[in-house]
């Protein structure tokens, strides 16, 4: 390690959470985009926000960044609100956005190097380069990457201030498999130092890949919060037996799938029951079931 | 600020600092945008040679040679070119691409933001004018300031002109709009103040509501200015005040920039209205 003038900052141990919301309203024009929505984030974790476009993910992003404003609630960022926080509030947070850095002529390195100068805590240049994959790119023209090179940048300025928290917004849109990968490895370093990680998707893997706890947005609301392998736990449990009698399919739902087999069991004494199955929802059924579409079905 | 509660981050780098690398990135980026250093290098460049060419038999009042006095004129407009319309549809776009977004998420300054166009105005204006006066000396023998004191006439009215036309430009970028609408009003905008302002006619030429309406914008005090520079001392008094009017046209181009930094500060937007 080399980097000793420019330590990263200490890690906040304190109770207080990290982002708190209580009642957050949001209307654009007639619409009401965030109908009362109630978020706690812990220091330390890393939270996504799952939900469908349009539920108000990003407009939840973008009111705790402090450049959206809000119509009701209270929020609190690392202690401050964000609608009247200063510089120094915004020098412990750091946000992957879609703009993609300084202009269009500039190298991936001056990109780097000019945003340096804009905090007080930047990690080596290089040390960002090889984090997000880009070592190899780095004198290429902003203007020539492609869409998964764009983000990784993103990326990299995202975290170049070293911050506490770390918002990103759809961060792997667009991205190869490969880079994905990469780009979770780069989320669990960040963890591993205690960033704390706020990021929305619509890809459940991610989630759960990366998020100690997933909160679903649904109509402007938080409709479930839970570590990934737990959310709609009541919509799990419950299983689905299928099978084929001669005037058709039956079907029967139930949180004790064997009682039922046994019946079944029992009413075909000596023999196959047709095309018999039993059935739990993946964590895609329930998410679909949460948001109130069905698979398949018109998500609106 | 230290307390023990809160583990020291040092304090984000100072407001000129970040101006200072906003100006070295401006510049750079100019640099690169070859289409832009082009037009605007080239375009006074080209008005000079088309209309002396054209005109350059003809005298202005006070039995000045058309040349003469179009420089004057033409150096306004390229301060006006380099200054407002550069920076104005610069904005625009910036600000459509989402590099403003960006800035704003970084809790830039506005103010350093500002300083870093100011700067690349004020260099590239520089460089326009050290284009332009040596084919206005050497294709047309057009006169240079005279002495000393009209190169300083020279150096403050294109000082200042351009920081004023800076502050036109961050204030115009607010129109609604997207960065192409924007751009058209801006040439068109400057196009029209041109004809109103004396670059192409004698401003005494103009019917009086059309020299009112100039008198409100920078580019007639500007023209008067460099007329004021580059004119002999007693053509002054074909000007429409009977005189060069400096402490005016300061004041004037000083307003523009006081007044205009402290709307700009206030109505200045990093971010589109959202719908």
């Amino acid at each position: 390690m080399t980097t000793t003038a420019v330590a990263p900052p200490p890690v906040r141990t304190g109770n207080a959470p990290a982002v708190t919301v209580r009642g957050l309203v949001k209307t654009y024009g007639g619409t009401t985009v965030l109908d009362g929505l109630d978020l706690d984030v812990h220091r330390g974790e890393c939270f996504a926000l799952l939900g469908p476009n349009g539920a108000g993910k990003t407009t939840t992003i973008e009111v705790l960044e402090g450049v959206r404003r809000r119509d009701a609630g209270t929020v609190s960022v690392l202690g401050e609100d964000p609608a009247t926080a200063g510089r120094t509030w915004r020098a412990r947070l750091g946000v992957v956005s879609q703009g993609e850095g300084a202009g269009q002529a500039l190298s991936v390195r001056e990109t780097l190097d000019h945003f340096a100068r804009y905090t007080s805590t930047p990690r080596p240049v290089d040390e960002l380069l090889a984090a997000v994959g880009l070592t190899g790119q780095a004198d290429a023209r902003v203007a020539g990457l492609s869409g998964g090179q764009r983000r990784r940048l993103a990326v990299a300025l995202g975290v170049q201030n070293r911050p506490e928290l770390v918002f990103l917004d759809e961060p792997t849109t667009g991205m190869d498999p490969v880079a994905r990968r990469q780009f979770w490895q780069l989320v669990r370093d960040l963890r591993a130092d205690g960033t704390t990680v706020l990021l929305t998707t619509h890809y459940l893997d991610e989630a759960a890949e990366l998020a100690d706890r997933v909160g679903v947005v649904a109509g402007g609301r938080l409709v479930e919060v839970a570590p990934p392998a737990e959310l709609g736990a009541g919509l799990r449990r419950e299983a689905t037996v299928r099978w084929r009698e001669p005037g058709g399919w039956r079907e029967v739902r139930t949180e004790q799938p064997a009682g039922v087999l046994r019946d079944l069991l029992a009413a075909h004494p000596c023999g196959e029951v047709p095309d018999l199955t039993v059935t739990r929802p993946g964590l895609e059924d329930v998410y679909l079931a949460l948001v109130g579409a069905t698979p398949g079905g018109d998500p609106r | 600020m230290t307390s023990t509660l809160t583990p020291a981050r040092p304090a984000p780098p100072s407001t000129a600092r970040i101006a200072l690398a906003r100006v070295g990135l401006e510049l750079r980026l100019f640099a690169r945008e070859r289409q832009q250093v082009v037009f605007s290098f080239a375009y006074p460049l080209v008005m000079m040679v088309v209309f002396a060419s054209v005109l350059g038999g003809d005298e202005r009042p006070g039995g000045i040679p058309f040349a003469q006095y179009f420089l004057a004129g033409i150096a306004a407009t390229g301060i006006m070119l380099t200054s407002f319309q550069a920076v104005g549809t610069a904005i625009a776009a910036e600000r459509e691409a989402g590099l403003l977004g960006r800035l704003q998420l970084l809790g830039t300054p506005p103010a350093a933001y500002f300083a870093g166009k100011a700067g690349q105005v004020l260099v590239t204006t520089a460089v326009q004018l050290a284009l332009l006066l040596p084919l206005a000396r050497y294709a047309y023998d057009v006169p240079m300031p005279a002495d000393l004191g009209h190169w300083l006439t020279f150096g403050w009215v294109a000082a200042l002109g351009a920081l004023a036309g800076t502050v036109l430009g961050i204030a115009v970028s607010a129109l609604p709009g997207s960065a192409s609408s924007v751009t058209t009003t801006i040439s068109g905008f400057a196009i029209v103040l041109q004809f109103f302002s004396g670059v192409f006619f004698g401003f005494t030429e103009l019917p009086g509501w059309m020299q009112q309406v100039a008198a409100l914008f920078p580019l007639k005090w500007l023209t008067q200015g460099m007329r004021s520079a580059f004119l002999p001392e007693q053509a002054g008094a074909f000007e429409v005040a009977g005189g060069w009017e400096h402490g005016r046209t300061a004041l004037v181009l000083v307003a523009w920039v006081i007044i205009g930094v402290m709307v700009c500060t206030r109505t200045f937007r990093w971010r589109r209205a959202a719908g």
